[in-house]
């Protein structure tokens, strides 16, 4: 009995002293954070614990302290912040794309608007063929197919990002519906994570939904193309959310509450959305507390390329500056 | 003589005395140790219980507090807005239930039936295994089975049919998934349990009653219908009603499959909701008090959905006895 305490005190000890530094939150930016975390540990010893519970989850985490940070895909309005004594900061960028499956429809070839796009998951048009698709894509043939709506069905950053480009670009949508992790969704089928609604999708003749673009990339999914607010007509790609990214006035943001969507600038992608870290101002240990911001700054200056490799848009180096303005907020 | 004789039995006597007196003691000792120990176990059951609803009542409150009898007659559920109703959740977690039953207690009562008393002897073990171990399969299993091969099947084969055949409440895109298919995967999870139920209270029955009545000329219809199943009844309620506790809680299959739209629907093959599927997919993204507090109240009242199914199948079984008293 003495001899199994020990071996469970043993087997626990070295793990328990190298975790240094905690943080829950958003499952979108899990991938990069748990790459990033691999890699930081071998060059400095210090092992990140991220639990990927969901933005919502981050958020409570944070408020009750029982993590070092919180990382959510919905920025907190400065009002909230300043109540609970919060600062947030972006972290990395990344797009959604619409994916549809239409006999004979080809990735990347279809072309949709945002107005569109609201009009669908309003359950306005219904059919392939409506005149309105039609007259974008004159050059597919559409068929006469009825039109299957599949959002998520958990509450997730992913649709707070769709729902919120919906509102800015439709008014229908925003009095009807809005914006949040979760709505009300006026039609269609929930499905549960990316893989919920890729399967839906895949399986679901007529069908449309809404993933993360790795996700979409991994799976081989058919996606589309979206007209930006410059009037152009985009495919989502590194290069199109970036250029959403570098567009953006994060300068005039107050504490970052910013949503990437609905971008200005020829060259945007639409639907992008960022990942915020969000951590306590009065840091009550200082060490984790420096520990983290550390992690940041080397994660900001290299950890780039992983970012790119798993299909997430770093910050452009002049937002990393305004972070690094920003954490001087935070009192240790 | 005499007198050493009776001092010597007065020693034994004092000696066997004491002997009894520390075991008496000792076992007065452990008995009560053995009976603190059993009323602390049933304490502690009834003690997690109440913390249970204490902690989901409190959680609760400001939703209670809120909407009131609300709650339970409106439909709408949009966190923007912070409106919650239960009304989705509710009919959609009965409906599943009951389509589930519908299907597994007579499927479970032939495979019971065909264990025990039809199948032939080198059937009987390999068969029991076969149900034991469907009955160990974990539900997430059923959940992908659902999802990635029974609903693109019957989407393909089976929906287009039933659009054209069966009238409205069967009409919906076929997608393979709703409230129908949740019912279908709850009824294939539920049947091992209820079968094996069954069947062991069908074993327990007295070969000498059934061979009196095979001796009297009786058929193994009427041997099943008149000895098997009166005698086993309370065993077959309470087999059921643990597929039913089981149906109404069961949390990831129907996740998978049910399609989770917050709209009532006429159509059994439109998508639906069931209280802990909102639950498992709604409670880490929650935002605010009353969302939480609203989700937290579907809980309790799941909770209490099956102390009711629990208290009605007592009921059922005490009016049961009651009837067999009168009869004997």
């Amino acid at each position: 009995m003495k001899f199994l305490f020990a071996i469970l005190v043993l087997g626990y000890l070295p793990q328990a002293l190298a975790t240094d530094l905690t943080g829950a939150g958003s499952t979108f930016v899990y991938p990069i954070i748990a790459k990033w975390a691999d890699t930081y540990k071998k060059g400095n010893g210090t092992s990140i614990n991220y639990q990927s519970i969901g933005s919502g989850g981050g958020i409570k985490q944070i408020e009750a302290k029982t993590v070092d940070f919180g990382a959510s895909d919905m920025p907190l309005k400065p009002e909230e912040l300043k109540k609970e004594g919060l600062v947030q900061f972006p972290l990395v960028n990344g797009g959604l794309v619409a994916i549809v499956n239409i006999p004979g429809i080809e990735d990347q070839k279809m072309k949709l608007t945002g107005d569109i796009l609201a009009e669908l998951f309003l359950g306005k048009i219904t059919q392939w063929n409506d005149p309105k698709i039609v007259a974008l894509n004159p050059d597919l043939k559409l068929p006469k197919l009825e039109i299957s709506i599949v959002h998520r069905a958990d509450g997730s950053g992913t649709s707070f990002i769709w729902t919120n480009y919906l509102s800015k670009v439709s008014p229908e949508w925003k009095t009807k519906v809005g914006e949040g992790t979760a709505v009300n969704w006026p039609v269609g089928v929930g499905g549960k994570g990316n893989e919920g609604v890729a399967s839906f999708v895949k399986q679901t003749s007529g069908s449309i939904g809404y993933v993360e673009y790795a996700y979409a990339l991994q799976n081989k999914l058919i996606s589309t193309q979206m007209k930006n607010k410059a009037g152009q007509m985009v495919k989502p790609s590194l290069e199109s959310f970036q250029a959403a990214s570098a567009s953006a006035e994060w300068a005039k943001a107050d504490q970052f509450f910013l949503v990437l969507t609905d971008a200005p600038g020829k060259t945007s992608w639409p639907i992008a959305g960022t990942t915020f870290v969000i951590m306590q101002q009065n840091q009550l240990k200082p060490e984790q507390g420096k520990e983290a911001i550390k992690f940041f700054t080397w994660a900001y200056h290299h950890g780039e390329a992983q970012a790119k490799e798993l299909q997430y848009v770093p910050l452009p180096a002049n937002v990393v500056k305004l972070v690094e303005k920003a954490w001087t907020q935070i009192k240790f | 003589m005499q007198s050493s004789e009776v001092v010597a039995s007065e020693q034994v006597s004092t000696f066997s005395k004491s002997i009894t007196d520390v075991a008496l003691k000792r076992q007065a000792i452990l008995n009560f140790g053995f009976r603190t120990m059993t009323w602390f176990a049933m304490l502690s059951v009834i003690g997690i219980l109440l913390a249970i609803l204490l902690a989901l009542g409190i959680g609760a409150w400001p939703a209670i507090h809120t909407f009131g009898i609300r709650f339970f007659s409106t439909s709408e559920w949009n966190p923007v807005t912070q409106e919650f109703g239960a009304v989705v959740p509710i009919v959609g977690t009965l409906i599943t239930s009951v389509i589930a039953m519908v299907i597994a207690v007579p499927v479970s009562f032939g495979i019971a039936i065909f264990l025990t008393e039809l199948s032939p002897s080198i059937l009987k073990r390999p068969l029991g295994t076969a149900i034991e171990l469907l009955a160990a399969i974990p539900s997430i299993i059923y959940g992908m089975w659902g999802l990635f091969v029974f609903a693109p099947f019957f989407a393909k084969n089976i929906q287009p049919w039933m659009n054209e055949n069966m009238g409205p409440f069967f009409h919906g895109p076929p997608m393979g998934i709703g409230v129908l298919t949740a019912g279908l995967i709850l009824a294939i999870m539920i049947i091992p349990f209820i079968a094996a139920v069954m069947r062991d209270v069908f074993e327990v029955v007295p070969p000498m009653l059934k061979e009196s009545a095979y001796g009297l000329g009786a058929t193994t219809w009427e041997v099943l219908w008149n000895i098997v199943i009166p005698e086993t009844k309370t065993g077959v309620i309470g087999g059921i009603m643990l597929g039913l506790g089981r149906a109404l809680g069961e949390t990831m299959a129907v996740t998978f499959v049910i399609g989770n739209a917050h709209h009532l629907s006429r159509s059994l093959t439109m998508p639906g909701n069931t209280i802990s599927s909102s639950l498992a997919n709604e409670f880490t993204e929650a935002v605010g008090e009353l969302y939480t507090s609203s989700l937290i109240e579907l809980g309790l009242i799941l909770f209490l959905i099956t102390f009711v199914v629990l208290a009605i199948s007592r009921l059922l079984l005490l009016r049961l006895r009651k009837k067999e008293g009168l009869q004997s």
